[in-house]
């Protein structure tokens, strides 16, 4: 897959196989943090950083360090460990040097260890051999993917707040129903770009 | 087996380099180094900052009283930030009203020290100290409930009002990692100044109720902190409404204490609402009291009470005995200590026999 052109992967991540509308991975802070656009953003933000900085680096663990000793096998338990040390790392600095930022974000910061949308970009950039350069983009793209997603979907949720939903999907069964349209909405794109 | 070597090492290598970069990023980025803390503007305190101030300022001898220990659950940890507290978080804001965020009321267990700041903490609170006590003896009342009597060993005398609390601390014990303080109600007279008692329930899981009932035994050395709390009796000349469940017994026995000391001779009543008989914490000492203090009574309410066991007093709950005995129309107070479930069921009832709000005190269970 080494001839994709970086910037069609970027695009493609954040359209036609974005994260959560294409893929349904990270759903769990993409239902439970998606109530208002003000959080939803700033939890888009840090995603999407995350998901920047572990692509690249698992990028070089992977192939530096796993590859050439055979312990492929291990990507799975070094990649969690990985995105784990690096939301620790990315909490303090933002805490030291940006603390405005860091109070916007509050809880959501550490909650995106657990987000396995950060994990899915990881694999997959392995499953679909990518260069560096096409990670890099693949990461971004797919931050940006899921930013786009929730901030969507919490804009929809805010509008509907005083709609007469039925009583049995209040909550996350309306935002469940929400989610699959918006993800047939989403298949209009993919005409543009197709990738894996 | 070289590989299974091989692949240790580099497991071992990758989170021993991940945990090298943290640490060295906890001792460089997250080091806020020493920082100043101005206290009403008199006292100066210098810190070493990156801890909550609530921890901080308890290091420094200065107890803010908190009943969750930090967690952000109870809301009874609040100070004025004047200068250096930051943004308020999320966490905060819903122990708070808007005036109160206006006047940068904050929970000190939510705040981290990361610069100089300026404090505003009322003086009262300023005189809580840090004592050193044994065990000078442990009784059970019942099966779940324990009477304590700490006596003080180093050297200090404890000044407090009866109704006030102590925070005591429950150092780590097997399957307890960390210290933790917890709040309870002074149940002895506030005339001893050299011992008090405090009256624990066990509850499952609690972590200080739990070393208190497991692992604490007469001899054994234990700190608390205090006093807090502004649940004392009022001086005026109203009768006296005193209601309690279960431990909730502690600051009232405390209250009766002074009433006897003092030969207070306003009218006084005692609903204390427990489940049998065996529940009657302090039963005895309780009927002595209508002897000692001129004109108080004991009226225990029973709520599970076999039918056919002689019980002659009354049977329900305490809020039956307020619609029963209370009177409309006499200047009254009402003085509380129980669950949240039980104070919220008798202020309804105290209204309806019109008590004005402002004079129903009570005291909760954290």
């Amino acid at each position: 897959m080494g001839n994709i052109n970086p910037f069609v992967i970027f695009m493609a991540s954040i359209f036609t196989n974005n994260m959560i509308l294409a893929n349904f991975l990270g759903m769990c802070s993409f239902i439970a943090v998606s109530r208002e656009i003000k959080t939803a953003w700033g939890l888009g933000q840090a995603v999407t950083f995350v998901l920047t900085g572990t692509s690249i680096i698992n990028y070089l663990i992977y192939h530096y360090i796993l590859v050439p000793f055979g312990l492929e096998y291990l990507r799975f338990i070094v990649f969690i460990i990985l995105i784990a040390a690096f939301v620790q790392l990315v909490e303090m600095i933002v805490e030291r040097y940006v603390p405005t930022l860091y109070y916007s974000l509050g809880i959501f910061l550490p909650l995106i260890t657990v987000n396995c949308a950060i994990l899915g970009v990881s694999l997959f950039m392995i499953i679909r051999e990518y260069t560096l350069i096409q990670s890099a983009a693949f990461g971004i793209g797919s931050g940006l993917g899921w930013t786009l997603a929730i901030v969507a979907l919490a804009g929809i949720r805010q509008k509907i707040k005083n709609a007469p939903i039925p009583k049995g999907l209040e909550g996350a069964g309306i935002t469940l129903i929400i989610t699959g349209l918006m993800a047939l909405a989403f298949i209009g794109f993919s005409g543009i770009v197709n990738v894996q | 087996m070289a590989e299974i070597v091989q692949t240790v090492l580099i497991i071992t290598g990758i989170s021993g380099s991940l945990a090298l970069v943290l640490t060295l990023a906890n001792l460089y980025i997250a080091n806020y180094g020493e920082c100043k803390i101005v206290i009403n503007n008199d006292k100066e305190l210098v810190v070493d900052g990156g801890s909550s101030l609530l921890s901080t300022l308890n290091e420094q001898e200065l107890f803010l009283p908190s009943a969750c220990g930090g967690k952000g659950t109870c809301g009874l940890c609040t100070c004025k930030i004047l200068e250096g507290g930051g943004p308020v978080l999320p966490t905060e804001t819903p122990f708070f009203t808007k005036d109160e965020l206006a006047d940068n009321m904050r929970l000190s267990c939510q705040v981290k020290v990361k610069q100089d700041m300026k404090l505003s903490i009322p003086e009262d609170l300023l005189n809580a100290r840090k004592y050193e006590a044994v065990v000078e003896f442990i009784k059970d009342e019942t099966k779940t409930i324990k009477l304590l009597r700490f006596k003080i060993t180093d050297g200090q005398e404890v000044d407090f009002k009866a109704g006030q609390y102590v925070q005591l601390l429950a150092p780590p014990y097997p399957g307890n990692p960390e210290s933790v303080y917890r709040a309870y109600s002074v149940a002895s007279s506030a005339k001893e100044k050299n011992a008090i008692e405090l009256i624990i329930g066990y509850v499952e899981e609690g972590l200080v109720t739990t070393y208190v009932h497991q692992h604490l035994s007469e001899g054994d050395e234990v700190s608390f902190n205090g006093p807090f709390g502004d649940f004392y009796l009022r001086d005026s000349d109203a009768e006296i409404i005193l209601v309690a469940i279960g431990t909730g017994i502690a600051p009232i026995r405390s209250i009766l204490y002074q009433m006897k000391d003092e030969q207070i001779q306003r009218k006084a009543t005692f609903f204390f609402g427990a489940r049998t008989q065996k529940d009657l914490v302090c039963a005895e000492e309780m009927y002595a009291f209508e002897k000692s203090i001129p004109n108080f009574h004991f009226r225990p309410v029973l709520s599970r009470e076999p039918d056919d066991s002689g019980w002659e007093g009354d049977r329900g709950r305490v809020t039956d005995s307020i619609q029963t005995y209370i009177e409309e129309g006499i200047d009254q107070e009402a003085y509380m200590c129980g669950s949240p479930v039980m104070i919220e069921s008798a202020v309804i009832e105290l209204k309806k026999k019109k008590i004005p709000e402002e004079r129903i005190f009570y005291d909760e269970f954290g």
